[in-house]
């Protein structure tokens, strides 16, 4: 008992000698793959910028910035993109909210269905889905084995194609939605939270607006910001709807220009980067909350 | 009329049934605990009180209301929960002063009963925090303001010390019988820590399979268990199997030794029966008027204020605590003892 006992520390400490070396020292596979890692990301940006301030030969300029702002087609692209996103992430916020609050309070087992449907976006690419939209809704819809017509087909009309495409980015954003909502409704323990408001005597409403969303707003924050990026350069749903958005006018741009194609990728890069900037910020005291929890 | 009775109320989850014909009547200001082990029902009994389960057949009627089906933000009832849930995105005093605004409350008035319960919980400087920067029992102290704030009819506590480490939950539980003394609160207390339903209950309803297996006063649940489980979730209770001498006389035998137990005995000689008694009720040694049996001691554990003996007699254990004091010969593991009790120590619990 007494050699085992004497003998047992020796093992322990060299480990622990061990780490105080690779921490002391010079960490050099850490440091070898965070720079391969780190590369891996900004070699591409690097050359986009760099690219893009050579419009002109022989110096370094902004040229290419200038010339792709001064396209009123990108404003108006680039605006309708925004305008489309916005209202995607507004639509995403109604109807993953109150489903996801809805699941942790009275339904959970139906989550593995919602969360089975949320990841399809990520299995079905997004050219089958436009593909089966313009084929359901650009001719009537009945309601099935009937002559009752449900809907006018969608696809004629600009209300309804912008109906259409915004229902796709929807789609496409709900894994992101979903999941970062039911996470955040999970950190702050929205069931137990929901019977402490009732019993102080609060209605669904007052529940919904003074206790869940202020909770879950981090949350809610980052799957804006991700259904956001996801329109902004979103192509192939815009291309066969045949809407006027971002993605489709980088690509086209792309195919006679050189230099501004790269421009406008920074400024898209550079307004993520905001975001995720704008992200950091909010969730600052948020995150503490949720975390001591 | 008992100002919250609960009559017949069953519940169940699909086939399985987590309350069976639960009846109580519970008169203005006693604290009630429901005490039982995991999955016995109590916390399901107090979320039918609370609203949060609708009984599948019953009656619960408060101040002569009858709130069976009436939705949880109708009822006045103050809820604490095992794990505080307090709203993370208000400070102290919003949380507290929730209630009161939902309740349309002028802001002076929140104002003022804010600032009463954060001194009833002795916390008068802690209204700008927020729940992250207090400890847990901070926490659960805001909790119960948050909840006594609205003034409700009756106070719920889920196991609301649960959550805590050993020394806070013995200090809070003396503050919360404190705030509900001074306050005259209704109160019903969940809990499966039999020393804090002791300690601080009028009365204790104790559980088990989602049925009441007993309602009495902290003493009488404890020295006159009526049921086998009570006897044996309650404190600890030495068992033996003996068989019955002479039932008039209390007299019965074990391992070929023979002892009285409380008279008379409603079992025939020669039945077998279960004889119980408290460890702090054995005594080592020989006094006059008392059954003696001998043991051999099997382990002695040290535990300060007293010390347990656990010794073998027979084919079984039993369990003997000794008060300590500093002349105390502790036996050694192996000694044979006598061990003594009065009559009126032991009784006998029908054969489960």
């Amino acid at each position: 008992m007494t050699t085992q006992a004497s003998s047992a520390p020796a093992p322990r400490e060299r480990s622990r000698a061990a780490r105080i070396l690779t921490r002391r020292g010079f960490p050099l596979w850490s440091w070898l793959w965070f720079i391969l890692g780190a590369l891996y990301f900004i070699l591409p940006l690097y050359a986009t910028l760099d690219f893009s301030l050579r419009m002109e030969r022989d110096t370094i300029g902004l040229k290419a910035y200038s010339a792709a702002f001064a396209d009123p087609v990108f404003a108006r692209t680039f605006g309708y993109s925004v305008l489309l996103a916005v209202v995607t992430i507004l639509v995403s916020i109604l109807l993953v909210v109150p489903t996801a609050y809805w699941i942790r309070l009275r339904l959970p087992e139906a989550r593995r269905i919602v969360e089975f449907i949320t990841l399809l976006p990520f299995v079905i690419p997004a050219i089958i889905l436009v593909f089966g939209m313009i084929r359901i809704y650009s001719s009537p819809v009945n309601l099935p084995f009937t002559d009752i017509r449900l809907l006018a087909p969608l696809t004629t009309s600009k209300l309804g194609t912008n109906a259409l495409i915004v229902a796709g980015y929807i789609v496409l954003g709900l894994p992101y939605m979903y999941r970062s909502v039911d996470t955040g409704m999970r950190t702050v323990d929205v069931r137990t939270l929901t019977e402490a408001a009732q019993s102080l005597g609060a209605n669904w409403a007052t529940i919904m607006v003074r206790v869940v969303l202020p909770n879950v707003r981090t949350a809610l924050l980052s799957g804006a910001l991700l259904t956001f990026a996801i329109v902004v350069g979103e192509v192939v749903l815009a291309s066969y709807l045949g809407l006027p958005t971002f993605g489709p006018y980088l690509f086209l741009l792309g195919q006679h220009r050189a230099y501004e194609p790269a421009a406008l990728t920074f400024t898209t890069f550079l307004l993520t980067w905001a975001a995720m900037g704008i992200i950091q910020l909010v969730t600052g005291g948020q995150g503490q909350v949720a975390g001591a929890h | 009329m008992a100002f919250l009775s609960i009559q017949h109320a069953t519940k169940s989850f699909g086939q399985a049934a987590a309350v069976e014909d639960f009846n109580l009547e519970i008169e203005r200001g006693e604290l009630v605990s429901f005490l039982g082990p995991s999955g016995c029902g109590k916390t399901t009994t107090l979320r039918m009180v609370a609203g949060f389960e609708v009984p599948t057949s019953g009656r619960i009627e408060l101040n002569g209301v009858n709130i069976t089906n009436q939705a949880p933000n109708q009822r006045n009832v103050g809820m604490v929960f095992q794990a505080y849930a307090l709203f993370p995105n208000m400070t102290v005093a919003d949380n507290v002063g929730f209630g009161l605004k939902v309740g349309k409350k002028p802001k002076d008035e929140i104002q003022k009963r804010t600032a009463e319960m954060l001194g009833l919980i002795r916390m008068p400087q802690l209204g700008d925090r927020y729940p992250y920067q207090l400890s847990g029992g901070q926490q659960q102290r805001v909790a119960l303001a948050r909840a006594l704030a609205i003034q409700p009819q009756v106070l719920l506590l889920d196991e609301p010390l649960s959550a805590l480490d050993a020394k806070i939950r013995v200090e809070l539980r003396s503050e919360i019988r404190r705030i509900q003394q001074t306050l005259g609160i209704t109160t019903i207390y969940v809990t499966h820590d039999q020393e804090e339903a002791l300690s601080i209950s009028d009365r204790i309803v104790v559980m088990s399979a989602g049925r009441i297996e007993q309602v009495g006063t902290p003493f009488d649940i404890y020295n006159f268990p009526k049921t086998a489980f009570v006897a044996s979730f309650v404190g600890t209770l030495n068992q033996l199997r003996c068989t019955v001498v002479d039932a008039g006389q209390g007299k019965l035998s074990f391992d070929g030794q023979t002892f009285t137990a409380t008279a008379p005995i409603r079992a025939a000689a020669g039945a077998s029966v279960i004889a119980a008694l408290r460890p702090e009720e054995l005594h080592f040694g020989q006094f006059d008027g008392e059954n003696q049996l001998t043991g051999k001691v099997e382990a002695v554990t040290f535990l300060g204020g007293i010390v347990r003996i656990r010794m073998v007699l027979g084919q079984s254990q039993i369990t003997l605590d000794a008060l300590n004091e500093r002349k105390l010969t502790l036996p050694k593991v192996g000694d044979m003892q006598l061990v003594s009790f009065p009559p009126h120590a032991c009784w006998v619990m029908a054969d489960s």
